[in-house]
């Protein structure tokens, strides 16, 4: 038997980055409990087009957790109630019948709106541009076992490099901060001894790219990283720092 | 004419065109591969030695045009940015990290040896030939087979956080088709790990200016000048506006066409369009019925479905896949009143295991799949449409403990609760085959060079070197040896001539029409204003193409699926329904645009189905099969590469045929048993 | 000059201005403490502490570290808030695991600045200030024994310094260990150390301050 169950969405409609955006309420009946979050969407986008009206636009690709393009705001929560997940995994199980769910795009001035619930994120790539890379060119690198490395470190590396870039981080942040996206990169390099070499050229560029972004301070609340679908620490937070007032203090 | 000539030297244009207009003649038609002389293993290098370079002063005076920014893509437009020059790479996610090559999980193949366990350069060759069912070419895979060690070099120098030993050595595990473990893997993540690293590479050159990135840009046309691929137009996803592009040469990074099926295991924007411009503009598409169909994937439940997800290859490392042994239990088990832990050990099917013995539950895909299917059809399938097997993990967790299963599938069991609302540590998985990867694709040579000159494809956008069905950790080893050891040699050679060619002007008359040509396209869709939405449409065209196109095909069938895709083309054009305008942002509108090509791709496909009268592979004729229900090929007549010429709408398209000899492989049956 | 215009410079400053000051309290609480046990003592201290040059130089120091830390903290704020952007979420529901003062740090900073203030002028004005100015002669600026008593005799105002160290308590408790992350001092499993030793720290420092004034307000 399946489950379904009736819902009223109240969605952010705004047409563009200069405009107002309000909010505006839609009522779904009989959704069933075992769709996700962007099914139930797609099926509110369906009816829309059929009473002729524009759909809501959201971001979305692989819907299966990984591409980090899905980015809603559900309930106060970046990628919604459930722990660990994106919104793409998100299921309507999670929710009652007769639920009220509100529905926001990233609010946070480093990623403005573009319409309706999809922000430009285009910082993020401004900052991994800055210096988030080994830079090493294509051939003409040592075997792959040359260089042997702990396996804590890997595996603690690739914790860090699990970042998907959804910048869920930034959308729970009340500072509006980038911390634990750039940490993660920095992270990741620092504990690599491939990456060490530059360790202190790429903590300084990718930091002082943030800033200039318009990112918020971290206060360490650790919003960040309760809210990360991907489980990313903030003990990254605290390596960027090191590497950050190390290479400083050097300077 | 005369005002191209100001611009390209006399002798130079008039060879070019020369050549170009002897290829465009039908009657003198002949598929030339550019195989390398020389023994196999020598051919790669013969040809770097002897093709021809471009200086780097030179280089900063090429344009090239990638697009795509996933693992072929990101590479390519990575290194051919550090060899200088000047990259203009598009992609229509919001950034080029989102690339679908982001949700490969497994890993990636490579013939390190580092196991001890035998591995070499021609096993790896030799896996995918068979893997392939006999229809690659052997030049092409042995070089794969050849620089996978390099990839794995590179990545680890990129930074890219491999699974280690605990002294500190890299770890491998083991995947469908081979006897050995050459895969190596980065978690359940190893697409995305790989991407990164493609990603912070191209992001390196990026800063450094010599890549231009045009995200949430896609790709509606290609310009031809003179025979040669100059350029492209594509729609700014934001604004709307179409703009125009022009280089030296263009490479196309567009992944497959698996979303034709509207349910699959490709990401929600993963389309066909790109490649089918290119079809339409004169470059052959290979193969286009040779679609990969995954085992491990979580069953469809409902039709507001919008995506199959897969469960990677590698948990077939250590789950076992069975149904009941007695068709009363698969029926108790449908109607619910009985779980699959009250079965007993003696009344399981462990049916890979025991069709299979040599190679089990790691057969390759397309064996796995139709293993599955043949099951189900029987009536032995479960879950609530009968349309599943399990894939259980108890006697791995009672081996190994749950920890070490854990800690190696953690994610994707987490993802699988998340999906399925149940436990895997403690209730079998259910799994299905789905859609997943194409093998076919636009033709290319040796060079990946494809039929029109200055146009090249790699990575899943090329019909590639999977022949009929592609070995699992392939596809991130094809794509990032296209990028980062392939493309950069082979585009010189034909970028050699090109240097004294000066940047091109967007105003060129070609360009002008190709916009309009867009413009026009996409007028006549916003103006159907119909009753339909896209993904109406688009679902009806699936339904189609898994039910006649999909794991077992005939000829009545796929004759029936040609008349329905007609009509649903038909309804398709007559009767769509896109809210909004075109010149801003419209959703809708993008989904139609690669919707009426996904059609025309369902058509192809179907064509080239119903043309090849044998099984092979992941493409499987149910008239075609031995005894037990393999796949039986008929090397005599269909042992050649089929290359579909465009010749117009609604028109059928021409097939050429590129045979296929085997200098270095015997022959033989596949045979995953002993 | 990073320690002005980075964000985690801004954050260094802030960190080791904040663990300067939770020293001086420590050093602060240690001694009032000695007040239950004996006011001679405890005056001999006030005495030791009075306007000689080092207890001077340590008070400029401690109001300089303040200082900076509020000007910083009121800086921060502004840059933090101007990151949030125009709109604002209108559900917002505090994700599980964030502590609720690591969210009002400047709420409970205000809180506490405004009690410094009255704190100053209780004692500090009426001691150090004094001695050195003779503003106040009639008060003892030694005595600080007579001047707790007196003051915590009015058990209201023993309440209002009572939940004075409650946000303290609050403030402190995330303020240590973030500091320590902020220097970088902090890795996977130290994270939960840190926290916990934050806890018991501060919770022996507000005790410590609220023994006092418990004491004075309802047990002498």
């Amino acid at each position: 038997m399946e489950k379904t169950i009736n819902i009223t969405l109240r969605i952010w409609r705004q047409r563009g980055p200069k405009e107002k955006g309000a909010f505006k309420e839609y009522a779904l009946s009989n959704i069933s409990v075992d769709s996700s979050f962007l099914e139930m969407l797609d099926i509110l986008n369906e009816q829309l087009i059929n009473k002729g009206e524009e759909p809501v636009v959201f971001d979305h690709d692989c819907r299966e957790g990984i591409c980090g393009m899905c980015s809603l705001y559900i309930n106060g929560h970046p990628h919604g109630p459930d722990e660990d997940i994106t919104t793409c995994q998100l299921h309507m199980r999670k929710f009652n019948d007769g639920d009220v769910i509100t529905v926001e795009p990233w609010r946070s001035a480093g990623f403005p709106v573009i319409r309706d619930l999809m922000v430009d994120r285009g910082a993020f790539d401004k900052i991994i541009q800055a210096g988030g890379y080994i830079s090493v060119n294509t051939g003409g690198v040592p075997d792959a076992n040359a260089i042997p490395i702990p396996k804590a470190n890997a595996d603690e590396a690739m914790d860090a490099a699990s970042c998907i870039g959804c910048g869920a981080c930034v959308a729970a942040c009340k500072n509006g901060s980038a911390m634990l996206f750039v940490s993660a990169k920095v992270s990741q390099f620092a504990l690599l001894p491939q990456g060490r070499v530059e360790a202190a050229r790429r903590a300084k560029a990718m930091l002082a790219k943030m800033d200039e972004l318009g990112f918020g301070n971290c206060t360490n609340t650790g919003a960040c990283e309760a809210e990360c679908p991907k489980n990313v620490s903030i003990s990254n937070i605290a390596r960027l720092n090191r590497e950050f007032i190390k290479a400083k203090l050097k300077d | 004419m005369a005002d191209k000539k100001d611009i390209t030297p006399e002798t130079k244009e008039v060879q070019a065109q020369k050549s170009v207009d002897e290829a465009a003649r039908p009657a003198m038609k002949k598929i030339d591969s550019k195989i390398p002389e020389g023994p196999l293993a020598e051919k790669w290098t013969n040809y770097k030695s002897h093709q021809k370079l471009v200086n780097p002063a030179n280089k900063r005076r090429l344009d090239i045009i990638v697009v795509g920014t996933g693992l072929a893509g990101g590479s390519a437009a990575a290194t051919l940015g550090e060899l200088g020059f000047n990259v203009l790479n598009f992609c229509i996610q919001d950034s080029p990290r989102r690339a679908h090559s982001i949700a490969a999980q497994g890993g990636i193949n490579a013939a390190k040896n580092y196991q001890n366990d035998g591995d070499s350069v021609y096993r790896l060759f030799y896996d995918t030939i068979k893997g392939g069912d006999y229809r690659a070419r052997e030049a092409n895979v042995y070089r794969l087979a050849e620089v996978s060690n390099s990839i794995i070099d590179q990545c680890v120098a990129q930074g890219v956080p491999f699974a280690r030993e605990y002294g500190g050595l890299l770890d491998n595990r083991s995947f469908g088709g081979a006897q050995v473990s050459r895969t190596f893997y980065a978690k359940g993540q190893t697409g995305q790990q790989l991407l990164l690293g493609a990603y912070s590479a191209l992001s390196r050159q990026v800063k450094k200016g010599t890549v231009k990135l045009f995200p949430r840009h896609e790709m509606l046309d290609l310009v031809i000048i003179d025979g040669r691929a100059r350029g492209i137009i594509a729609r700014n996803l934001v604004t709307g506006k179409i703009e125009r592009y022009a280089a030296h040469a263009v490479v196309i990074a567009t992944g497959g066409y698996g979303n034709t099926f509207f349910l699959s295991t490709n990401a929600m924007g993963s389309n066909g369009s790109a490649a089918f411009q290119c079809y339409k503009k004169g470059a052959y598409f290979a193969n286009p019925a040779f679609a990969q169909i995954h085992p491990t994937c979580i069953p469809v439940h409902g039709e507001f479905q919008s995506k199959l997800t897969l469960m990677s290859e590698s948990l077939r490392n250590d789950g076992r896949i069975w149904v009941p042994k007695k068709k009363e239990d698969a029926e108790a088990i449908r109607a619910g009143k009985l779980r699959p832990t009250d079965i007993k050990e003696e009344d399981r099917d462990y049916y890979l295991e025991r069709r299979y013995p040599a190679f089990g539950n790691l057969v390759p895909r397309d064996v796995a799949s139709r293993a599955a299917k043949e099951r189900c059809d029987a009536g032995y399938g479960v879950g609530s449409t009968g349309l599943a097997v399990y894939l259980d993990f108890s006697s791995a967790i009672e081996r190994l403990g749950e920890d070490v299963v854990r800690a190696r599938y953690g994610n994707l069991f987490q993802m699988y609760e998340k999906i399925v609302d149940e436990n895997p540590y403690k209730t079998p998985m259910m799994i299905y085959p789905a859609i997943h990867y194409t093998m076919g694709g636009i033709w290319v040579d040796y060079e990946l060079s494809t039929s029109i000159p200055g146009l090249f494809a790699i990575g899943e956008a090329n019909f590639s070197d999977h022949g009929a069905n592609r070995l699992g950790a392939s596809a991130l080893m094809q794509g990032l040896a296209d990028g980062y050891f392939v493309l950069p040699y082979t585009i010189q050679n034909y970028l050699s001539d090109q240097i004294t060619v000066p940047r091109f002007s967007t105003d060129l008359p070609e360009f002008v029409q190709a916009e309009k040509d867009v413009n026009a396209r996409i007028a006549k869709l916003m103006a159907i204003k119909g009753n339909r939405s896209v993904d109406s449409i688009h679902k009806e065209l699936g339904l189609i193409m898994w039910e006649f196109v999909g794991m077992g095909r005939t000829k009545e069938g796929l004759e029936i699926a040609l008349e329905k895709i007609k009509a649903v083309k038909k309804e398709f054009w007559s009767n769509v329904r896109i809210p909004g305008e075109a010149d801003t942002l419209n959703v809708e509108l993008e989904k139609a645009l690669r919707l009426a090509d996904f059609i025309e791709i369902g058509y192809l496909m179907a064509l080239d189905a119903l043309n090849r009268n044998e099984s092979c592979g992941g493409h499987f004729r149910e008239e075609f099969q031995t005894p037990d229900g393999e796949a039986l090929r008929q090397d005599d007549k269909y042992m050649y590469v089929s290359c579909w010429e465009y010749q117009g709408e609604d028109k059928d398209p021409v097939m050429y045929k590129e045979p296929l000899d085997y200098e270095y492989i015997k022959v033989q049956q596949r045979n995953y048993k002993q | 000059m990073w320690l002005l215009n980075s964000s985690i410079g801004k954050k260094v400053v802030m960190s080791i201005t904040g663990l300067f000051l939770i020293l001086f309290l420590t050093f602060h609480m240690s001694m009032n403490v000695v007040a239950i046990f004996s006011g001679e003592a405890y005056n001999m201290i006030c005495e030791f502490l009075g306007a000689n040059w080092y207890a001077l130089v340590g008070t400029l120091v401690i109001a300089g570290g303040a200082v900076l830390h509020i000007l910083y903290a009121f800086w921060l704020t502004y840059i933090n808030r101007r990151a949030r952007g125009n709109d604002r979420y209108k559900v917002v529901d505090k994700p599980q695991g964030v502590e609720w003062a690591s969210q009002n740090m400047l709420v409970l900073g205000i809180i506490i600045a405004l009690g410094l203030l009255l704190h100053l002028y209780d004692f500090w004005f009426k001691m150090q200030f004094n001695e050195i100015t003779g503003i106040l002669p009639d008060v003892n600026p030694h005595d600080g024994y007579g001047l707790i008593a007196e003051k915590f005799a009015n058990p209201a105002i023993a309440v209002a310094y009572l939940v004075w160290f409650v946000a303290i308590w609050f403030h402190l408790t995330h303020g240590f260990w973030s500091a320590l992350q902020t220097l970088g001092w902090n890795n996977k499993i130290w994270l939960s150390r840190w926290k916990c030793i934050s806890c018991i720290y501060m919770t022996v420092i507000c005790l410590g301050f609220a023994a006092v004034a418990i004491y004075f307000g309802f047990i002498a």
